[in-house]
């Protein structure tokens, strides 16, 4: 075990893992944060809290973290190279991890041009994967980028992202190996509605072994309406959302249980994909229909593993 | 070469308000490349400056010139008359002209007539782009000869990020990915095994982020007989 949190736990013991997601609130107001967690409880195994997803100013991932602990509730904390430098993401990874923070996802970060602070001046000192590099060296020989060498060393699970449908395709999983070989233990996929390209990628990945070394969170929205689909597919670059998907939501006749069904189906598929160990649910805006999500997939109740 | 573009004339106009006698001085290196400063950009901003001016009431005068290049002092003390007779000296160079007039006479009150905005290149006729952020450790050896520091929104230095579609940057769809030209080039040069290799943390101490830069040649300096040499020959 390299930290032991649940999640590692549940991935480790080969049990089909489940992550779900957590948007913190954009003024600092816990009290969404504890809501959800409380609905949420006991239908994942760890909960992502995003790092001002898009570049809009929320409450931190770590006190998000820290907030939904209180609830007895596993984090994941997401930790972009958006905002800021190597000196402050060590410093923020030593807190989070003294407050007992151990899954932490490293992530590039969203431009800021998508979001509410287009004066902003960017960091990027890092990209993810010299994040994830300096973050393993800082875990397993307490060496800190500068070369400071500290005692503690801090306990973590960490993953990455990654996008299979973001070009060149044929980059993609060597990308991923880049991520592994810089000590990615898990990774959290971008959604995935065009299940051939997602087969194809997972092809290359286990030609590669990569399925061996790290654990695939498959990543998946639920749909409430034909104009999410079609927003996705057309303004959300890095995104592919096939056309037979969006007619199916537009044909349906109730859009948000048509949206609930795909997400299900997308789940049972995806748990027959060879090298897939679990599923990533980033239910934006809708964190409720989580639990009912996870429960239509089979997946209830979520395993305890000493 | 160094990228600029014209101020708006309102913003130009408020500088030199307060002053009377305007001397502008363009130049003819890099702004007059990229049409911002050169010759015909001094004619032009003097005359349309001359009418404003008029029109907004106000009794000034404005005098126009350019130089070979208004980075290097040799160049500006030659018009050293002219800009000691201005009231305020409106620089249509990039922002090392300015500064170097400025520098050389610091009782003057320089104004940028220009919004110095990269280091690029002309890509074709009136589109220029940004290639280099002068980060003082090149490494496009390894990147196909593209630079990923500029030519990447997040200057990343492990491959495209999530958001590369259909070969653009998520930041602009009009604009190339850059790590996808990369991939393409290095395709080409049947050279994609470095696109494997895991670049760590990049130095940024050789870049801005270590303070302000400047580089001293000791073998290029001039030796004390060479510099009274040079004060005798003027």
């Amino acid at each position: 075990m390299k930290a032991g949190s649940n999640l590692e736990k549940v991935l480790e013991a080969g049990k089909f893992a489940v992550t779900a997601e957590i948007g913190p609130p954009q003024s600092s107001n816990p009290e969404p944060l504890t809501h959800h967690a409380r609905m949420m409880k006991g239908s994942a195994d760890a909960f992502n809290l995003t790092d001002n997803q898009t570049a809009v100013v929320r409450l931190s991932s770590i006190a998000s973290a820290a907030i939904i602990m209180r609830e007895d509730i596993e984090p994941v904390i997401q930790m972009t190279c958006r905002d800021r430098n190597r000196i402050a993401l060590q410093s923020d990874l030593l807190g989070a991890s003294a407050i007992g923070v151990k899954n932490v996802l490293c992530l590039t970060g969203d431009h800021q041009t998508f979001g509410n602070e287009r004066a902003a001046k960017s960091v990027f000192d890092f990209d993810s994967v010299s994040e994830l590099y300096t973050f393993d060296k800082l875990r397993t020989e307490g060496l800190q980028s500068g070369g400071t060498v500290i005692d503690d060393k801090p306990e973590l699970y960490l993953g990455c992202a990654e996008n299979p449908f973001a070009t060149p395709y044929e980059f993609r999983a060597t990308r991923l190996a880049k991520k592994v070989d810089s000590g990615a233990d898990f990774v959290q996929t971008q959604a995935i509605f065009d299940m051939d390209m997602f087969e194809k990628w997972m092809d290359e990945v286990r030609s590669r072994g990569l399925d061996k070394k790290t654990h695939i969170l498959a990543g998946v929205i639920p749909m409430k309406t034909a104009g999410a689909a079609r927003y996705m597919k057309n303004k959300v670059p890095g995104m592919i959302v096939p056309d037979y998907i969006i007619e199916r939501m537009r044909n349906a006749s109730d859009a948000k249980e048509e949206g609930i069904r795909l997400c299900v189906e997308q789940i049972e598929t995806l748990k027959t994909i060879k090298g897939v160990h679990g599923v990533h649910v980033m239910a934006v805006m809708w964190e409720e229909m989580v639990p009912r999500i996870v429960e239509m997939a089979g997946l209830l109740p979520r395993p305890t593993v000493k | 070469m160094i990228i600029a573009e014209r101020k708006p004339l309102g913003e130009i106009a408020m500088m030199v308000a307060p002053h009377e006698k305007v001397t502008v001085i363009g130049c003819r290196s890099c702004v007059a490349i990229c049409l911002a400063g050169g010759e015909k950009e001094v004619d032009t901003l003097v005359s349309a400056m001359k009418l404003k001016s008029m029109n907004e009431g106000r009794t000034q005068y404005f005098d126009g010139f350019v130089l070979e290049r208004q980075c290097e002092k040799e160049w500006v003390k030659e018009v050293e008359d002219k800009i000691l007779a201005a009231d305020v000296v409106l620089s249509m160079s990039c922002s090392l002209g300015a500064q170097t007039i400025g520098d050389l006479y610091p009782e003057k009150i320089v104004v940028p007539g220009l919004n110095t905005a990269m280091f690029g290149v002309p890509e074709e006729q009136g589109v220029w782009s940004e290639k280099c952020l002068g980060c003082g450790d090149c490494i496009i050896h390894t990147t196909g000869g593209i630079c990923p520091i500029a030519r990447c929104a997040k200057s990343m230095l492990n491959g495209p990020c999530g958001g590369s579609s259909n070969g653009h940057c998520e930041v602009n769809l009009e604009i190339e990915c850059a790590w996808y030209a990369i991939y393409e080039r290095l395709k080409l040069q049947d050279r994609l095994d470095l696109m494997d290799t895991v670049r760590p943390p990049k130095e940024w101490s050789t870049s801005h982020s270590g303070g302000r830069r400047v580089i001293v040649r000791e073998d290029a300096k001039l030796t004390p007989h060479q510099i009274r040499g040079k004060e005798a020959s003027l």
